[in-house]
């Protein structure tokens, strides 16, 4: 990019050839008005009021659009520019309601900024005027085309960063509006309500609902934080007034989606104010929770771990920590459970999702975490996404990938049994069978290998373990495959080439290749895929799984994990132990590698766990079999459960402890790619709900052990000094930087956006050969069609936070079932029919959604709905490795008609009830 | 009404046929930014722009619905109801409006009771004013379906439509 120099009022500005005179003009601290430039989409030119003089050119210029040249002279406020502005804002006024005193928008309004900065009061102009009905057709996104000024950002934004297109403009002149086709409903439009929309409009021509009343801008105090949602990070501004949050948006270029937001982020936080928060301690008396003092549920707890301790040992307590939760928290979590109980039975629900992907690329690589950025993804060449749904599961992760297509041209080949909604942006979209993953990626490196496209440099240098693992390969041929996984030899065969040929090609997957028996062997598979290519340690490539939790990534680095310390740091380590002894004062820790999530529950089921310690988890929903879990957890002889609601599970417990959401408390995220945010307190809990952090401190000192000081910033210098790759990570750098990303070893080092540059972390890579297995449960004559699982774009996880959000819950109020138009034909099953769905575990009861998005012999259950929990169904059957459950594939029946009488179904509980 | 005596509804394909949609996909396939010719050629042979089709033709051309929606509903050219039997359209150029074409769309209006853009409730007749046709020298103009009528007076208008009142039924409905 070239360097140019230009003279805009006066002031010379140096910038890049690449920049318009607008964007030089604010980097140098110029403010040109604009109403319809946005930072986040392609200038457009239509409003005119961003016009600027420049010496030599015939008329005026549209600074949002001008590219800068060297030696350019600019002028943006002379008598001509002043006239024009003030002459462009008195045409919009004149079709314009003068109505900022009861307009949502006074006060962050552009058009009223601009209209006070130039003193346009009224109109000269005085013409016909439109009245348009306000449109509330859905619970979330009001649109009132009086006040809109047909900047288009509502359409673009809709169409080039969201990549959905519900609006354009509709008829001509005057009637010209940004609307829908047909004059829908946006509830009847491909909107995906994440109020994009609402969040670039200039005036108040879109609002959101939820918010309108409730404060305008000089009322409220934003609060930056981390969103609870998933993996992503977005940044948030959490809207405070008189304690209430009222809305929530996120600053324009900044955190991982760049002021993008989905609708869970933007719209889901009404559940933190919802009536059911846990407001006080419960403790079970003559088999009811009632309410009881801290004292009293505090000391409850610790007396039953001390007597478990003092009976079975350590290892009858088990503690489940939270990927909901900060680091601190989860540091705080284990700690208790290593130092002060001296037990390593310490996991969480990364187990579930993730757990394949620790224990695989750890193998491959020597680090099991996302091996490029977010941002990365859209200098890639070529994208292979593989059991995620990215817009839906992690949707600012979604949008990067959408761009990366329409806007760069990278090729997308998405392999996934379900129709997503990514395969509209694809090249090429592959339908395997559930369960066949390694079997599709063995042959497309069959292909590779036998047509020279491997990248012999890279496997020469950097890996190791190649020719053991090339000879499983050369027996995948696609045709073999295509047999295998149900797809045609030649669409492997061009998937290969795709991949193989692209200068730079990411890997992105989730839970649709972990959650599996195989779940470790499809990420050694797709890290093979990855190290054959050469596509690692470098821009726009690497291995990129997507954590699914807020804090997953976080969890697993604070040591919420059977077999490690924070940081990794084996527990089998004599060094290891004696530095965290030393550190922790502690006299003996144990070197013993703890219970997963799975095992804890099957050591429960057997009598063995004494006390189940669970905070922020939800396994009554997110968990295998529940019917089996819910007998394990009556078993557990005494159930401690630290929530922000009574779910599922806390209705087990024995002690409830009500604890702070993470708009209540100080704190870090870590997200998917390694970025380590701020979490930030904005509002107070309600009644007696305290921090975790406070609640972990008060049991541990009533075990004897004092913590200290346990402020988040504190807990950070401790995390700091003993976990290497968090080293360089302090409250005061986070204040100033923003995000730092991990390894981050000391409090020079910038941070790692890109793993394994150079050199793997274990060395050198590793081809691990793998062989397809089938499922742990095929389909059969009882049992005929493949169950598989997933989330919703509008749910949450369990539910327990989003179902809680009036808006949510109307657009999704319950669970379907999709089935496919073939399989609706052969079971006489209509759209919206209740059926029932057996499998040998359970049966749910549910509506039925026919839809071609599965293939006929699959059906797809979300797994948000404890009334009709997916989980009921699915396999508890482990990976051997990473010892995760296989979720995503069962097999199940249909039940129709009088024969669902019979059955007997298995609920998790109620829905619960949203309000506001 | 009697469908069966009129040919004029079998100009047209049946909007829940979408082979002939298919067959102008497929002229169009290898060249971009044709949506203007596509959205001409789907009106041509369906007479109209129907949802169903709208939304084929944003599938198969790789449009979103509303950008399809949009250029349909900016040119005036499109159409998104069906039209009558008969098209009647008449030139408001400058040298029929010189003319008196608004005295022509006048009286066509009375007669048949409605408006400019609109078709009668029995689907016979549809209204469209439109700018110069090139044919100024017999200005005042209006051409029905393919048959041009030119130097028209408001009195005339009454009997050329006659014409097309199929089996003179219209007449009667309309006297």
């Amino acid at each position: 990019m070239e360097q140019i120099r230009l003279t805009i009022d006066g002031k010379e500005v140096v910038t890049t050839s690449d920049r318009t005179i607008l964007e030089a003009a604010r980097e140098a601290g110029v403010r040109v008005p604009s109403l319809c430039y946005e930072e986040r989409m392609d200038p457009y030119g239509a409003c005119r009021i961003c016009l600027v003089e420049v010496e030599g050119a015939r008329g005026l210029l549209p600074a949002c659009y001008t590219k800068v040249t060297d030696g350019m002279v600019v002028r943006t406020v002379t008598e001509d520019l002043l006239r024009i502005r003030r002459t462009i804002l008195e045409l919009i006024l004149s079709d314009h309601p003068k109505d900022c005193m009861t307009c949502e928008s006074a006060g962050d309004c552009e058009l009223q900024d601009l209209a006070y900065e130039y003193g346009v009061k009224d109109t000269p102009y005085k013409g016909e005027e439109h009245h348009y009905d306000t449109l509330a057709d859905n619970p979330l996104i009001e649109r009132d085309y009086d006040k809109c000024i047909l900047c288009g950002r509502c359409i673009r934004i809709c169409r080039e960063v969201q990549g959905v297109g519900v609006y354009d403009f509709v008829n001509r002149g005057f009637e010209a509006v940004p609307g829908i086709p047909y004059n829908k409903p946006m509830t009847e439009s491909p909107c995906e309500f994440c109020g994009q929309c609402v969040s670039t409009c200039p005036t108040g021509a879109i609002v959101s609902i939820p918010s309108k009343g409730k404060g305008r801008s000089w009322q409220v105090e934003k609060v930056r934080t981390t969103c609870p949602y998933c993996g992503c990070g977005c940044q948030l501004d959490l809207h405070v007034r008189e304690g209430r949050i009222i809305e929530v948006s996120s600053a324009v270029m900044t955190g991982p989606g760049e002021g993008n937001l989905c609708v869970k982020g933007r719209y889901g936080y009404e559940f933190v104010h919802h009536p059911d928060r846990l407001s006080q301690p419960l403790v079970r008396k003559g088999g009811e929770l009632v309410p009881a003092t801290w004292e009293e549920a505090l000391g409850a707890v610790a007396n039953r771990i001390r007597k478990a301790m003092d009976d079975k040992g350590p290892d009858s307590v088990a503690f489940l920590a939270s990927a909901r939760c900060t680091n601190e928290e989860n540091y705080l979590l284990q700690k208790l459970a290593r130092a002060v109980v001296g037990t390593n039975n310490v996991d969480h629900c990364a187990r579930l999702c993730h757990a394949s992907t620790v224990a695989g690329l750890a193998m491959s690589f020597g680090s099991g975490a996302m091996t490029n950025s977010i941002e990365d993804l859209e200098k890639a060449d070529c994208i292979l996404v593989t059991g995620s749904n990215t817009t839906e599961g992690h949707p600012i992760i979604g949008l990067r990938i959408k761009r990366a297509v329409m806007k760069n041209g990278c090729r997308l080949i998405v392999a996934e049994p379900r129709h997503i909604r990514l395969c509209y942006y694809a090249q090429q979209w592959i339908r395997q069978r559930p369960g066949t993953d390694v079997a599709l990626f063995n042959a497309m490196m069959n292909v590779i290998l036998s047509e020279g496209l491997a990248d012999e440099d890279f496997i020469r240098e950097r890996t190791e373990g190649f020719e053991e693992f090339r000879k499983t390969v050369e027996q995948y041929t696609p045709e073999r495959a295509a047999e295998i996984c149900g797809v045609d030899a030649e669409e492997i065969r061009r998937a290969a080439r795709t991949y193989a040929t692209a200068e730079r090609a990411a890997i992105v997957f989730a839970m649709g290749i972990t959650q599996h028996t195989t779940g470790v062997d499809n990420v050694l598979t797709l890290a093979n895929l990855a190290m054959l290519t050469g596509n690692l340690g470098k821009e726009g490539a690497g291995v990129n799984p997507l954590r699914g939790q807020n804090n997953v990534q976080g969890a697993c680095d604070m040591g919420a994990l059977p077999n490690v310390f924070p940081g990794y740091q084996a527990v089998s380590d004599a060094g290891v132990r004696e530095k965290f002894e030393r550190a922790w004062g502690a006299d003996y820790l144990s070197g013993n590698p703890g219970l997963t999530v799975t095992e804890i529950m099957d050591a429960a089921f057997k009598g063995d766990v004494d006390v189940l310690y669970i905070m922020g988890e939800n396994p009554m929903i997110s968990d295998p079999d529940i019917s089996h879990l819910k007998e394990a957890l009556e078993k557990v002889d005494f159930l401690v459960v630290q929530d922000i609601f009574l779910t599922e599970t806390a209705a087990f417990a024995d002690v409830v402890l009500p604890s702070a959401s993470f708009a209540e408390k100080e704190g870090t995220f870590t997200n998917t790619d390694r970025r380590v945010q701020r979490v930030r307190k904005a509002v107070e809990p309600p009644g007696e709900a305290r921090e975790d952090s406070w609640i972990i401190a008060q049991v541990a000192s009533r075990l004897g052990s004092d913590m200290g000081e346990v402020s988040p910033a504190k807990v950070m210098e401790e995390i700091a000094s003993l976990t290497p790759s968090y080293g360089g990570i302090s409250y005061a750098r986070l204040e100033r930087e923003g995000e730092l990303r991990w390894p981050c070893p000391d409090a020079e080092h910038p941070g790692t956006p890109i793993l394994h540059v150079g050199k793997f972390t274990r060395g050198k890579g590793l081809f691990k050969p793998v062989e397809y297995r089938p499922p742990a449960e095929e389909p059969d004559d009882e049992y005929p069609l493949v169950l598989t699982t997933g989330r919703l774009l509008t749910h949450y996880h369990t539910g327990t936070m989003t179902r809680r959000v009036e808006a949510l819950n109307q657009l999704v109020p319950s669970n379907r079932v999709w089935i496919s138009p073939a399989d609706a034909e052969r079971y006489g099953v209509a759209d919206g029919e209740e059926v029932g769905l057996q499998s040998r575990r359970g049966a749910i009861r549910l509506e039925a959604k026919v839809t071609r998005k599965v293939a006929e012999g699959v059906v797809f259950v979300p797994f948000h709905f404890g009334e009709s929990p997916a989980n009921a169904l699915t396999n508890p059957a482990l990976d051997p490795v990473a010892k995760i459950p296989e979720l995503k594939v069962a097999a199940v029946r249909l039940v129709t008609g009088e024969a669902m009488q019979g059955l007997r179904y298995v609920t998790a509980g109620e829905a619960p009830v949203a309000a506001r | 009404m009697n469908n069966e005596a009129c040919n004029c509804k079998q100009r047209f394909a049946d909007v829940n046929d979408l082979r002939p949609l298919q067959q102008i996909l497929d002229r169009y396939r290898e060249e971009k930014g044709a949506l203007i010719p596509l959205l001409q050629d789907a009106q041509e042979a369906y007479g109209y722009l129907d949802e169903k089709i709208m939304r084929a033709l944003a599938r198969g051309a790789g449009y979103q619905l509303s950008q399809v929606y949009g250029v349909a509903t900016f040119y005036t050219q499109f159409r998104l109801e069906p039209i009558g039997e008969h098209l009647i359209r008449v030139c408001h150029g400058t040298a029929c409006h010189v003319a008196g074409a608004e005295l022509i769309s006048e009286e066509i209006s009375n007669i048949l009771g409605i408006k400019d853009g609109q078709t009668t409730e029995d689907m016979r007749f549809t209204l469209e004013s439109v700018m110069c046709v090139g044919a100024c020298s017999l200005s005042p103009i209006m051409i029905v379906d393919e048959d041009t009528h030119g130097k028209l007076k408001p009195a005339n208008v009454r009997k050329v439509l006659k014409r097309y009142m199929a089996d003179g039924e219209g007449e009667e409905a309309e006297a």
